[in-house]
């Protein structure tokens, strides 16, 4: 099913993630990842949702029911940054260490914590690189991984018109 | 002036103009059962929140005021998650204030600690916890704003029992921003006149109106729109009276037990006119089937609703009256068009297909000919309210619905056990009116408790029972779906003795047995005035309703009668 990402302004109220994701649940919608923080405003948080729905509009439409959801954006893939961040362990034994440091250096991955047996790198980009990086080192073999959820923002408009043009 | 919590809140629903609540009260609640002994506000004391819940409810239809219930913490509060999830999906607009255990004890599980506003997150438009004695009269103040404007609906405020202790300075509660919440009520002109002009085109239109209607006062705009239009009306069973029964352009209630003509003029439409609905399952059937020929104008105040079940080619987002004030001025003078021909097929439809009945003189009383015998006796001049099963759909078949807010039921949720309570509610806010209630035994049983709270609190209802003996409604689909196995739909009580029962609580109890004691038992019961009345009807078990659209079929084929199957 289509992967869709929804950039939602919510007022800082208690209790909005609940609400959020308990409206996104009782209507069937696939929460994909869901990524929430402050913005530059003090009471207004950001949430993106990466959502599977085969209706998207009515996703959009009952999450503005919400007296605390203050503004949806849908963000299309071409015009919008989005970033990931990704923690991974990767097994480092059996001399591979050198094979993945390489790897790690292509991608800008950082290594963050070195034992005998594995490395635990840190990696942001765009979900497509981080993926791209978790498929690379797979085969060396996951300890452990974590991902942040998506976030993403809009391009801006101006640069908008001048790619269009 | 310095106050408590518990006497701001009492005060923030005076500066509402609140005049009754009705409610249970318990522990964590009971801060603010003092300051209502003071006020002006009358309290209803329920025997059950769910009883307190469908009186608010009740009383909110009934007057298009907001409902106001009132329940202790944890149990208190769970008990009106039915009453709540009944008016979201109804769209009744509500707030319910509960108990909460003190904010120091909250997430411990101290006694009688719910977490309400979890439980009933689903079940509300939107609800509270509130944590500073500071902010109490704002988010009432804020509760009442959205119970009762957009889309109306309930609304929970949990205040913990700290909180209400507390002391803080009254102060007029202000309208707060609510960045998030401005619903839409003017319609976009261009839509009102493009709608216009294909009414104008069409050559089997129909306007498909439902609650909405009622809710924003706009039955007046209706009729004189579908009468300059000249279409056919077909209503929801919450719109029932949403125009006139009388008035020859009425089809009545379509779907799964609607008219044959209201269903089939559907079907058969080239332009659905759709304004305050939400294309229930209950009307719609399979959608796929569903007005197959149609284009659709869908008007409703929730954006949501327009394009959730079926995509509409004129989405008018707004207020109902406003759309329709707005049609009418957008139709301006261009006369009433002629739809000879639709109509007279419509009239044929009627004219073959009628609603009916066979009460014979000796035969079993049949429910429609009770409800018809009270319509004739009270000239219809009544509130009728309904529980939920056979009777509900009789009822809403065979009264004759003149005017708005006089007809209530539980449609979304299909609640048994409204009845007796939301009659309650009702004559509580309109004292001067006849409250008819036509409710089954199995609904009955559920919540006739509340006839107790009715003769102490003096609120004088009239409650018919119809004693078929079973959960018909349930027996009817086991009939036809189950190979007559009725498996738990007896109740077992066909023999109970509902007189002295009625008796017991404080009502006057009647019976009627036979066709030729319905009458007598209806005149004397609407002769009580000085306490509730309980009428048994004892009923035909067999009697179905028709017509019948089996669940998730095409509406394409109603059954009218055993002959159909
Ligand atoms: C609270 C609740 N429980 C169960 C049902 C399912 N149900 C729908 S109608 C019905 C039977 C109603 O029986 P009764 O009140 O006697 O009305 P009748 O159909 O006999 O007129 C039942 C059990 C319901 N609607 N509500
Ligand atoms: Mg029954």
């Amino acid at each position: 099913m289509k992967e869709s990402t929804l950039s939602v302004l919510v007022e800082d109220k208690a209790g909005v993630l609940a609400r959020v994701s308990s409206l996104l649940a009782r209507r069937g919608f696939n929460i994909h990842s869901l990524a929430v923080g402050p913005t530059s405003e003090p009471h207004l948080s950001r949430m993106t949702i990466v959502v599977e729905a085969p209706e998207l509009e009515q996703v959009k439409k009952q999450l503005n029911k919400l007296v605390n959801v203050v503004k949806i954006t849908e963000l299309d893939q071409v015009q919008t940054v989005e970033q990931e961040v990704m923690l991974i362990r990767v097994a480092s034994g059996g001399g591979k260490r050198t094979e993945i440091l390489e790897l790690a250096q292509i991608f800008d991955a950082t290594p963050v914590d070195v034992s005998p047996s594995s490395i635990m790198f840190s990696i942001t980009g765009p979900p497509r690189k981080v993926n791209d990086f978790l498929d690379l080192v797979r085969p060396h073999g996951i300890v452990e991984l974590v991902k942040s959820g998506r976030v993403a923002l809009a391009r801006d408009a101006k640069n908008r018109r001048a790619k269009a043009v | 002036m310095t106050m408590t919590g518990a006497q701001v809140l009492i005060k923030a629903l005076e500066f509402e103009g609140v005049d009754v609540v009705f409610g249970v009260p318990g522990g964590a609640i009971l801060p603010a059962y003092d300051p209502i002994h003071d006020s002006p506000i009358r309290h209803v004391l329920a025997r059950h929140e769910q009883g307190a819940g469908h009186m608010a409810q009740g009383y909110a239809w009934a007057t298009g005021r907001v409902g106001v219930c009132i329940a202790t913490s944890g149990p208190g509060a769970t008990n009106l998650v039915t009453p709540l999830a009944d008016c979201l999906m109804d769209s009744v607009p509500m707030v319910a204030i509960t108990g909460q255990v003190a904010t120091t004890a909250i997430g411990n599980d101290a006694f009688q600690e719910a977490y309400t506003t979890g439980i009933t997150m689903a079940a509300t438009k939107h609800n509270y916890l509130v944590t500073d004695v500071a902010d109490i009269a704002n988010t009432v103040h804020e509760a009442f704003h959205i119970a009762a404007t957009g889309r109306p609906g309930p609304v929970l405020i949990d205040v913990p029992k700290d909180v209400l202790n507390a002391e803080v300075e009254w102060a007029d509660p202000v309208s707060l921003e609510m960045p998030g919440y401005k619903p839409t009520t003017d319609p976009h002109p261009r839509r009102l006149k493009e709608a216009v002009r294909r009414i104008e085109a069409a050559e089997r239109p129909v306007l498909y109106v439902g609650g909405g209607i009622i809710k924003a006062e706009a039955a007046e705009a209706l009729t004189a729109f579908a009468e300059v239009s000249n279409v056919p009306v077909v209503t929801t069973l919450m719109g029932r009276g949403a125009i006139p029964d009388s008035h020859p352009l009425t089809l009545g209630m379509s779907g799964m037990h609607g008219t044959y003509t209201a269903t089939t003029a559907i079907q058969k439409s080239d332009l659905l006119i759709a304004v305050g609905v939400r294309f229930d399952d209950r009307v719609t059937g399979d959608p796929e089937y569903f007005a197959p020929g149609a284009e659709v104008i869908h008007a409703d105040i929730d954006p949501a609703e327009i394009g959730k079940v079926r995509a509409a080619e004129i989405p008018i987002v707004g207020d109902a009256r406003k759309v329709l004030e707005g049609f009418l001025a957008a139709w301006d003078d261009r006369g009433t068009p002629d739809r000879t021909d639709w109509i007279e097929t419509i009239r044929r439809w009627q004219r073959d297909k009628p609603l009916a009945y066979d009460q014979t003189p000796d035969g079993p009383i049949k429910p429609q000919y009770v409800i018809e015998e009270i319509h004739r006796l009270t000239k219809g001049d009544a509130i009728l309210v309904a529980g939920v099963g056979q009777h509900q759909m009789w009822a809403s078949q065979f009264w004759k619905f003149e005017e708005p807010r006089r007809w209530l039921n539980s449609g979304g949720l299909g609640t048994m056990g409204f009845a007796v309570p939301a009659a309650v509610g009702a004559k509580a806010g309109m004292p001067d009116e006849l409250v008819f209630a036509v409710d089954g035994d199995g609904c009955f049983q559920m919540t006739f408790q509340e006839l107790i709270t009715a003769s102490v609190e003096n609120i004088p209802v009239k409650i018919a029972v119809f004693n078929n003996g079973v959960h018909g409604m349930v027996r009817q689909w086991q009939r036809l779906f189950y190979d007559e196995r009725f498996s738990g739909s007896e109740l077992g009580t066909s023999d109970i003795d509902y007189v002295k029962l009625a008796e017991a609580m404080g009502c006057a109890g009647l019976r009627a047995a036979t066709a030729d004691e319905v009458a007598p038992a209806i005149e004397k019961a609407l002769a009580v005035d000085d306490r509730p009345v309980v009428i048994e009807f004892v009923v035909d078990p067999d009697e179905m309703v028709w017509p019948m659209v089996p669940a998730g079929g095409s509406n394409d084929i109603v059954l009218t009668g055993p002959e159909d199957l």
